[in-house]
């Protein structure tokens, strides 16, 4: 029992370590790092929802050398972004940047929580001041007389 | 009075947000516009297909206009639009340039005798480089570039015959296709 259980994990383990197909073939660390960093941070065109350190796609795979590539070459990481972004479009960039056409992207969210907080604050202003107001004397006495039961006009039962 | 209009903005907020909504029901996600549209093609010199030492370079389409179509013997939606570039070869109006993407020769020299040839020439990119320089994430793709290199028009995806009569072909008569 102990034993087969032991292999499940292995196979299990082993199916991890194979899914993780960023694995970089180059030998320095901190240049390896910012392989997968950049890959990461850059949309792949055939699966939109993936970034190029995750997809399987063939062109995925070409995108990563080409990162890696420019890397060796000496590029920056602005260059390899502005390489990208210069065949692609602003798209495969999984951070846009911001500029005249993204401005709602990234002051939506912004604007959406002044506009909520401008609303709730309303609200409860209003509330406020149509808060009941305290009762009269003559309401005292009419509560009086109706728990009293000496209320003329209420309803008899 | 103030009081209505205040009641006015959750409205005001649903219908813009149902506007872009709406406008999303027919936009197409998996068509990401090219950055290069309106700049000039990629330079590139590439061996032609199946004769490796024979060498293409897109500046030996300068002063005419032309279409590049990237192609693939392995890509399902080529075989669907050849046809169509079949069709449009025959009525001579300017070149088609095949750019075979990732593919190899022997596979993609017989596919285009089992298919036909539309192409005034064939070249190769088996690396696939040309294709990242041309932004090409979908073949297949096509580009129609003008006198000048500059590129004007980008499809992505099989050809259609309503893209080709109503979107490419009204762009080569502007730039004075007949060459």
């Amino acid at each position: 029992m102990r034993r087969t259980l032991a292999a499940l994990m292995l196979a299990l383990l082993a199916g991890v370590t194979h899914a993780n197909d960023a694995t970089p073939t180059l030998t320095d660390p901190v240049t390896a790092k910012r392989e997968v960093e950049l890959a990461a941070q850059l949309r792949c065109l055939v699966c939109q929802n993936q970034s190029i350190a995750e997809s399987h796609a063939d062109l995925a795979a070409d995108l990563r050398n080409q990162v890696r590539e420019q890397i060796a070459a000496g590029k920056t990481d602005a260059e390899i972004i502005d390489y990208m972004t210069a065949r692609y479009g602003d798209f495969v960039r999984y951070k846009p940047p911001f500029k005249a056409t993204t401005l709602l992207l990234w002051l939506g969210p912004a604007l959406l929580l002044m506009a909520g907080l401008l609303v709730a604050t309303r609200i409860v202003r209003a509330r406020r001041t149509s808060a009941v107001p305290a009762l009269s004397p003559q309401d005292h006495a009419r509560v009086e007389q109706l728990l009293a039961g000496t209320d003329k006009d209420a309803p008899r039962s | 009075m103030k009081r209505s209009l205040f009641f006015l903005i959750p409205l005001l907020a649903f219908i813009v947000l149902a506007a872009f909504l709406l406008r999303g029901l027919w936009l197409n996600p998996s068509e990401v516009p090219s950055p290069l549209i309106g700049k000039p093609a990629p330079q590139f010199e590439t061996p032609k297909l199946a004769a490796p030492g024979e060498k293409f370079s897109n500046r030996d389409m300068l002063g005419k206009v032309w279409i590049l179509n990237v192609w693939a013997s392995w890509c399902g939606p080529c075989r669907e639009e050849h046809p169509i570039w079949n069709d449009f070869s025959r009525k001579n109006l300017v070149p088609v340039v095949g750019l075979n993407y990732k593919d190899q020769d022997e596979t993609a020299v017989r596919w285009l005798r089992e298919q036909g040839n539309p192409y005034a020439v064939s070249i190769a990119d088996h690396d696939g480089r040309v294709g990242i320089d041309y932004g090409v994430y979908g073949v297949p793709e096509t580009f129609v570039i003008d006198r000048t290199g500059v590129i004007r028009y980008k499809h992505i995806g099989p050809m259609t015959k309503t893209v080709l009569e109503e979107k490419i072909i009204p762009e080569l008569m502007k730039l004075g296709g007949r060459s």
